[in-house]
């Protein structure tokens, strides 16, 4: 069991450990988000994933969108769990759960902290594909950019 | 020394996540200029993102002895 709210695991994520972080007594809902390994990407077969992250910093920025939702949310509490290495088909890839004294609040904060996550936190997929592989570097998942940014033609 | 630390494609570009550089005071924008002139491995290190001591940071940032800062390409966790 890890106390920590919000984790970089290289171990299977344990939903139900993640949703007992934020169950409380106040709480009228808890909303949980799991992200999951697909196959098909625009009609690409994934054989599986990995992902990389740098540990400490990507830690300190899941906690700081615990910090943003609460800022929005005084009485939401937030555990984000991420996980790392190889992953499979249907892995679970993170865990975010959001309890709330009004089911409203859990979700609009579950949908803003995976959002967040995709924006400022650093953790990198590769995907490894039949004919190859690649680092994903765009949160919208249609386009690498091996440059480290969209290219002009991307941007069309 | 600046430890500086490369992620994603850029780790693998140049074989490495962890790099020590020898420098007086510094400043981000300095740090990126001499690695894309030194290692022509690490092309796209110009639009990663920068992070010193775990925290993002700007080209201006200043970057002392016993600094870490972190080169970061596009993310893509989730």
């Amino acid at each position: 069991m890890n106390d920590s709210r919000f984790t970089i695991t290289s171990e299977p994520v344990d939903i139900t450990e993640v949703i007992e972080k934020v169950t409380h007594r106040n709480a009228g809902a808890v909303n949980t988000f799991i992200g999951t390994v697909r196959e098909l990407t625009n009609g690409k077969r994934t054989l599986y994933l990995r992902y990389d992250a740098y540990v400490p910093m990507a830690e300190k920025q899941l906690a700081r969108i615990g910090d943003e939702i609460k800022r929005d949310y005084p009485e939401a509490k937030v555990a984000i769990t991420h996980r790392i290495g190889e992953l499979a088909i249907s892995d679970v890839a993170v865990v975010i759960a959001v309890a709330t004294p009004h089911r409203a609040d859990a979700f609009d904060a579950s949908r803003y902290a995976i959002e967040r996550i995709k924006e400022i936190v650093p953790i990198w997929k590769k995907e490894h594909w039949e004919d190859g592989s690649e680092w994903i570097g765009d949160q919208r998942e249609t386009a690498s950019y091996p440059s480290g940014r969209p290219e002009k033609e991307d941007m069309q | 020394m600046i430890r500086v630390l490369l992620f994603a494609e850029l780790e693998e570009r140049l074989g490495t996540r962890e790099l020590e550089l020898r420098e007086g005071k510094t400043s981000v924008g300095s740090l990126r200029l001499k690695l894309a002139q030194t290692h022509s491995e690490l092309e796209g290190i110009e639009h990663a993102m920068a992070a010193v001591n775990e925290e993002y940071a700007e080209d201006t940032t200043s970057v002392r002895d016993g600094d870490t800062v972190a080169f970061i390409p596009p993310v893509s966790g989730g």
